[in-house]
């Protein structure tokens, strides 16, 4: 025989006011297994928890009901109550009789009947629950930080100077990432390469950081705290212990193929270097370009000329697989595809250039030195336009979002080129100035009033070239006047995009995208650098466009999320978990399709459940046709019950 | 003359969204009918057909189905399964001849607390003139 007790609180006259508390203890006390009940004026108070305690050891309960507020409020207070009695605390019970009846009702009698079946249907609920512990795991103590730019450097470093090992895995030959490709950083113009190159540095000496470049994550599997990963790495042919990047091998390289790096402004070998500062510091031989390798008679030429011997054509790619606790995703971005722009004549014409492709024609280390030269014909460009929201904020043909970065870009770029051509002249296309952030429309009035860029507020519809030079039609909207420049030269602000791949890759780490394709935070105001995966944790602009401090502070926010985790010997799970019933399961494997954990699998023909993965939202239960599986206290049958109590009288 | 219909209603609210917006509806001191008792349950999509037939088995003059928005769901899918499973629900018991208005799903957030409240309010006065649910009752 269960020995249930029942405790309704008056809330002062929260819940008093409208409902006859006192009848409500009276009705309860008359169901069979109800060995006590009471009401008490605030149940919640010491002497109201004190009065709960007593009443447990004194009849020998084994489970209560508390008729109260939301159990959001005070589930926890009394549960922690019912424990210090010696009774689990999942065998204490909440009756919420005052957000969902008493605050919403002015009827007494007929809030007293409600009040009373609300605590009756916990009553026959609590008399089911069974008493559980809280599920408990070891935690590996390593993190993943995916992506190599900004962000993910951000993290890794936070994360390996709290003292945790980390492995960075990046796809590209060099970690830097977008940032490494501009000039100057607004609003301050600090040189992009000088603020970053020391953090890549640190990276690849940092005892605790494993970097792993050239590489992919292929496979994630587990849960938070325990995730399997396997990263594929790539060959590079060449063994960065031996190269001591001496660059004899791209002289011989008879390969040319447009540079990634400076976005096709240059060419490259296929054994190439992406950068100067590139981290780790050595060559890869892209095995995509050059055409012997795949046949294994490479044409040899960079061996021979290599002298400490570090080209091997016989490295293979390997599979390695880790083991983490955490996962800090930072993919990062792509520029829209120059392909969607034909309006602007872009992929057309080869002055007509996007933001990235600027930065590097600006930065002192590209292809002409930090002389703004035109593509074409290497002349300086005394006109150019720059058009910002190209491709944002156009949801008929492009993407709907603003990029958020591009208004400040485009007024540092104006400003830059006009510290490159006194002479010159810059035009701005804009449809708004956004320049929210320490410092920014200080920048952007700077950009008009001492360098005279002159912004024109509309859009262009068209561009063509005509006798050398690229005509913009345009218009301003603030005088009503059609705009015609012949200019030398066009920059395209054009949209971020996540990065591409990011859809694979969420779909592998299964994380949401939102309708952009960006990923999806756990909550946009209360948990932005969470994932909805847990354990798994977002950074930078893989989240959302953003610009570099932003992406660095969501990095440490990450990083810091991520230690929560790491820092922890064991992580503790809600037991409230989904339980088969094994002569009752036919193997169909209709759970195991609609869980949304991959919790679920088939082993020996029966549904077998991983505790630590299962969230316990009951979908399978639903699902099931043999009432099989079920969650642990709220089982179908007490759901029966509680129908019953909320029908009854 | 007689006392009137008062319709007798179990509403399945998701922990997350459903139960949260009706507690709103509380702290907000919104007012409703008093005919609806709620049984929380984690997500939408835990919500067996064989509830709402043990509901109306049981007397219930009508059963309404709350979880988080199409796309806003804790559990990230549940509340599809439910759209889908319970979609046939309604079907069938549509089929068998209980008025549709007596088995509601609604998609109702943590910050409609005044949602909530219209939709029972909207609920009872639909169930009112339909009288007593007797197609699905056990006899007693």
């Amino acid at each position: 025989m269960k020995r249930t007790g029942v405790f309704v609180c008056h809330c002062g006259i929260n819940i008093a006011g409208t409902v006859d508390v006192k009848k409500v203890a009276e009705e309860l006390a008359k169901h069979p297994g109800v060995v006590h009940s009471e009401d008490y004026v605030y149940m919640c108070s010491d002497p109201g928890q004190n009065l709960i305690e007593q009443a447990i050891k004194e009849k020998k309960l084994d489970s209560i009901v508390v008729a109260c507020c939301s159990p959001n409020l005070h589930e926890t207070t009394f549960r922690n109550a019912a424990n210090r009695a010696g009774i689990n605390s999942f065998r204490c019970e909440i009756a919420n009789i005052r957000e969902q009846c008493s605050w919403v009702h002015k009827d007494k009698p007929r809030a007293t009947r409600k009040a009373t079946k609300i605590a009756h249907s916990a009553v026959e609920k609590v008399r089911q629950n069974e008493s559980l512990e809280p599920l408990s795991v070891p935690v590996t103590r390593r993190a993943l930080v995916v992506g190599g730019g900004i962000s993910g450097i951000q993290a890794a470093l936070d994360l390996a100077n709290s003292g945790f090992e980390v492995i960075l895995v990046e796809r590209s030959p060099s970690i830097g990432g977008h940032m490494i490709q501009l000039s100057e950083t607004f609003p301050t113009l600090d040189c992009s390469q000088c603020i970053l190159t020391p953090k890549m540095v640190e990276v690849s000496k940092h005892p605790k950081i494993k970097l792993m470049t050239y590489s992919e994550v292929q496979d994630v599997t587990g849960y938070v705290g325990n995730f399997k990963v396997k990263i594929l790495k790539k060959p590079t042919y060449v063994d960065p212990a031996k190269c001591t990047l001496c660059d004899e091998c791209t002289k011989v390289c008879p390969i040319v193929v447009p540079n990634e790096f400076d976005l096709g402004l240059t060419g490259r070998r296929a054994i190439y270097i992406p950068f100067p500062q590139a981290i780790p510091a050595s060559y890869t031989l892209d095995d995509k370009n050059c055409p012997d390798i795949s046949t294994t008679i490479a044409c040899g030429k960079c061996a021979d000329v290599c002298k400490p011997k570090a080209i091997d054509y016989d490295q293979k790619p390997e599979v390695i697989e880790e083991e983490v606790g955490a996962i800090i995703v930072a993919t990062g971005f792509d520029l829209y595809e120059k392909e969607n722009m034909a309006e602007y004549g872009f992929g057309k014409y080869p002055d007509v250039l996007d933001g990235l492709q600027f930065e590097r024609l600006l930065s002192a280390s590209g292809p002409t030195m930090g002389k703004i030269l035109r593509p074409s014909d290497h002349k300086e460009p005394k006109e150019v336009v720059f058009i910002q929201c190209s491709g944002s904020r156009d949801p008929e043909n492009h993407c709907a979002y603003c990029s958020k970065i591009c208004c400040m870009y485009t007024a540092k770029h104006a400003m830059l080129y006009k510290h490159h051509v006194h002479d010159g002249q810059a035009y701005v296309f804009y449809i708004d100035i956004r320049s929210g952030g320490k410092g920014y429309e200080e920048f952007v009035q700077r950009t008009v009033e001492e360098d005279g860029v002159v912004y024109l507020r509309g859009k262009v519809s068209k561009i063509f070239e005509d006798k050398g030079k690229i005509v913009v039609w345009g218009m301003d909207t603030l005088t009503g006047k059609a705009i015609e420049i012949d200019a030398d030269m066009v920059v395209l602000a054009q949209a971020m995009r996540p990065s591409k791949g990011a859809q694979e890759l969420a779909k592998k780490f299964k994380l949401a995208m939102d309708k952009d394709g960006f990923l999806a935070e756990a909550h946009p105001k209360l948990r932005p650098v969470e994932s909805v995966t847990s354990g798994m944790f977002l950074a930078g602009a893989a989240q959302a466009p953003k610009d570099i401090p932003e992406a660095v502070a969501q990095a440490s926010g990450a990083a810091a999320k991520a230690v929560v985790i790491l820092s922890q010997e064991r992580l503790f799970h809600a037991p409230t978990v989904a339980r088969v019933t094994n002569n009752l399961c036919t193997g169909c494997g209709m759970c195991v399709a609609v869980c949304p954990y991959d919790a679920l699998s088939l082993k020996d023909g029966k549904a077998e459940v991983n505790e630590v993965l299962c969230e316990g939202c009951g979908t399978c239960t639903a699902t099931c046709l043999r009432s099989a599986i079920q969650v642990k206290n709220l089982t179908q049958h007490q759901v029966a019950e509680m129908i019953e109590a909320c029908l009854g009288g | 003359m007689a006392e009137e219909f008062e319709p007798r209603i179990v509403a399945f609210l998701c922990k997350w969204c459903s139960s949260a917006g009706s507690d709103l509806a509380g702290v907000s001191r919104m007012e409703y009918p008093p005919n609806v008792v709620p049984i929380q349950v984690m997500c939408s999509g835990s919500v067996s057909p064989l509830y709402i037939f043990s509901a109306f088995n049981k007397g219930a003059d009508g059963v309404l189905v709350s979880g988080c928005h199409p796309g806003d769901c804790h559990y990230i899918k549940g509340n599809y399964y439910a759209r889908r499973r319970l979609n046939l629900v309604k079907q069938l018991l549509e089929y068998i001849g209980l008025e549709p208005e007596r088995f509601q799903m609604s998609w109702i957030s943590a910050a409609e607390g005044t949602k909530y409240t219209q939709v029972i309010k909207d609920f009872v006065k639909e169930l009112k003139p339909l009288g007593p649910q007797s197609k699905l009752r056990r006899t007693p």
